[in-house]
């Protein structure tokens, strides 16, 4: 069953994918240490884990456009599944600092002791263990995105309203982080990271491996996309999409479908802001602003929604034109953005990846259309 | 609860619903038999939509009894559990899955279990492709069974969602203007079509168009103003002085 399942979903674009990620997550680690400094072949520290951020942010595309781009349902709060994910591994990253923070405190983190907190919250225990920070990132997430959408899914709210209240879901979470007495460091977030497993998080070795993780996950996480979107099920969520109560009178139960991916792709979300963390160095409540979720919309808009690889394509590629812009003309990089989004939404609805769809098909000798009558006007 | 209800597959009692205190029907009641085919006729805005909307749970009556197989009350339901009850419905304005493709709407359609997990591990059996081939005959769409749905003419989409609503194997079939849209011939195949599904089924087939509704040459009810008006033959409705005034006479 499962290996009909992978198999299936299994085809040549999940082939070209995961080969490619494979090969990233071997030859990028390689060029980072073999190759002395001054090589050209050389990989940088700064280079492996600015890519390394591309791979966690294509993940969370990829998360995106499985619920927006198979089912409709347009989150513009995703950013904060990333971010629960995101704190689930810095807290298992503070308790690894142990005595090696400025206050030395064997237990507390350095924010907790300059608050003058006694004891440990008891939300923070077992964080001290992979094992269990690595449940919370798919548990927090997930049960945030099951209870959320158990009820709008439910109640069968949909379209903008839905769109809304994820922004406002972020939104609030946004806030909670800001406070200091919530526990998670408050405005500064976590940061000043030591070790992760054991290594040291700055070393180039961890980073490498950091970057090779980050492919994995991301390649095995589009299989399961794949895979999820070529079943039946797949079929039933664009069903839902298209015309979600005619889905309904044929008896499907709409709101167990949308449940089911949209906990799935909150999980995936989670995920990537915990490989996201490490990479970068620091969670602070700004992952919960409402604008960065609306950005991860913006790159699936611009890779192509609903093709999977689009989202891919387009997180890496909008993520290095932000690299490339906020290091040349800052100021100007959020008109760019909202320039982009204009051009593709008006000229690009198929996103890079309809436009090459569409080249390559002009190369081709056209086929023969297939005769259609239309007597009534077609499409209504 | 009505015994009258019992042995019927179909039984609305003193029905009413009002949107916004305009009263879009009226203490309806009708009962179906099984393997009883119905025709509806009624001038435009006369509640023939909001009744099938009732039946299948997108609407909720205000009062009423709506019962199915003289004992499930389905006004508790929701669509999707009135659906697999075996209660399937052709909307007025075809509506199919434009992204997939004709062979692929039938798929969705085809009795099958509903669930999240089935579908989630779901793989065409054999036993699937015939009845998927079938009814693709049925249709007359074999020839454009990997065409996306979008691109059907409107007649075909028409065909397309009757395929569908026989890939459900409902017990009870309401279907919504089914010619609308059609060709006089498509028309004309689409009466044998659906006389053919009433020898094992149970069908209430709204309609405009009177030569169809002849074709059919079933039992027929006037509705007017979200109640029934007339019932009876065709030739004793048309006769009937209150239907010409409200409906025939304009
Ligand atoms: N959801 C709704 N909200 C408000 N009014 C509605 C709703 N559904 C139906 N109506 C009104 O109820 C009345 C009956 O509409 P209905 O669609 O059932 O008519 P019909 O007999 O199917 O007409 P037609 O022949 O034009 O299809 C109309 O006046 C319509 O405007
Ligand atoms: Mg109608």
């Amino acid at each position: 069953m499962l290996t009909y399942w992978l198999t299936n979903g299994f085809d040549r674009k999940a082939q070209i994918v995961t080969a490619v990620l494979v090969a990233l997550a071997i030859v990028v680690p390689l060029g980072s240490l073999l190759p002395p400094d001054d090589s050209v072949l050389h990989i940088s520290t700064y280079q492996v884990t600015l890519f390394g951020k591309y791979l966690t942010y294509a993940l969370l595309a990829l998360a995106v456009d499985l619920v927006w781009g198979y089912c409709g349902i347009l989150s513009l709060g995703h950013g904060a599944f990333f971010a629960l994910g995101g704190y689930a591994c810095g807290m298992y990253l503070m308790r690894q600092i142990g005595t090696r923070g400025v206050y030395a405190d064997p237990v507390l983190p350095d924010f907790m002791v300059f608050l003058n907190w006694k004891d440990l919250p008891w939300f923070w225990y077992g964080f001290d263990m992979a094992w269990f920070a690595f449940l919370m990132v798919i548990l927090v997430p997930g049960l945030l995105a099951f209870v959320f959408g158990w009820f709008a899914f439910r109640s069968r709210v949909t379209g903008v309203y839905l769109s809304i209240i994820t922004q406002a879901m972020t939104y609030a979470l946004l806030l909670a982080f800001f406070r200091n007495d919530m526990g998670f460091g408050g405005n500064n977030g976590l940061t000043d990271f030591k070790d992760i497993l054991g290594y040291s998080i700055q070393s180039p070795g961890t980073r490498a491996g950091l970057f090779a993780a980050s492919a994995l996950f991301l390649a095995f996480f589009f299989v399961v996309a794949s895979a999820l979107t070529r079943s039946k099920l797949g079929k039933v969520l664009v069903a839902v999409r298209d015309a979600e109560s005619r889905t309904r009178f044929i008896g499907y139960r709409v709101e167990h479908y949308k449940l089911f991916v949209w906990t799935l792709s909150a999980v995936m979300a989670g995920v990537a802001g915990a490989l996201y963390v490490p990479q970068v160095g620091i969670i602070n409540p700004s992952e919960f602003d409402p604008a960065a979720s609306i950005e991860a919309v913006i790159w699936v808009a611009v890779g192509g929604r609903g093709t999977l690889v689009g989202a891919l394509i387009g997180a890496v590629v909008v993520n290095f034109g932000k690299t490339w812009f906020t290091g040349m003309l800052p100021e100007l990089w959020l008109f760019a953005l909202g320039g982009l989004f204009v051009i593709v939404t008006l000229f690009l609805p198929t996103g890079i990846v309809g436009l090459f769809a569409r080249l390559k098909s002009l190369r081709k000798p056209p086929v023969a259309p297939v005769a259609v009558a239309n007597q009534s006007g077609g499409a209504s | 609860m009505s015994e009258k209800a019992e042995g019927s597959i179909l039984y609305l009692d003193e029905v009413s619903v009002s949107f916004d205190g305009f009263r879009a029907i009226n203490k309806l009641s009708l009962v179906l038999e099984p393997g009883e085919m119905r025709a509806i006729i009624g001038p435009n805005g006369a509640g023939k939509t909001t009744m099938m909307d009732i039946i299948t749970g997108k609407t909720r009556p205000d009062s009423g009894d709506v019962l199915y197989d003289g004992k499930v009350d389905l006004t508790t339901l929701d669509e999707a559990g009135i659906a697999r009850l075996g209660i399937g419905r052709k909307f007025q304005k075809p509506t199919v899955f434009e992204s997939h493709t004709v062979e692929d709407n039938i798929e969705l359609a085809l009795k099958a279990r509903r669930g999240t997990w089935a579908t989630l591990f779901h793989r065409r059996s054999r036993s699937e492709q015939v009845r998927i081939d079938e009814l693709l005959q049925t249709i007359r769409l074999s020839d454009k069974r990997d065409l996306l749905a979008a691109k059907l003419s409107h007649g075909q989409k028409q065909w397309l969602e009757i395929g569908m609503l026989l890939a459900q194997e409902p017990r009870l079939l309401l279907v919504d203007e089914p010619a609308a849209g059609m060709t006089d011939a498509e028309t004309a195949e689409t009466a044998i079509l659906l006389k053919e599904i009433a020898k094992t089924q149970s069908v209430v087939v709204v309609e405009h168009d009177m030569t169809f509704v002849r074709d059919l040459g079933v039992k027929v009810t006037v509705l007017h103003e979200g109640s029934v008006l007339a019932e009876g033959p065709l030739d004793q409705v048309s006769a009937n002085p209150k239907v010409i005034e409200v409906y025939l006479g304009r």
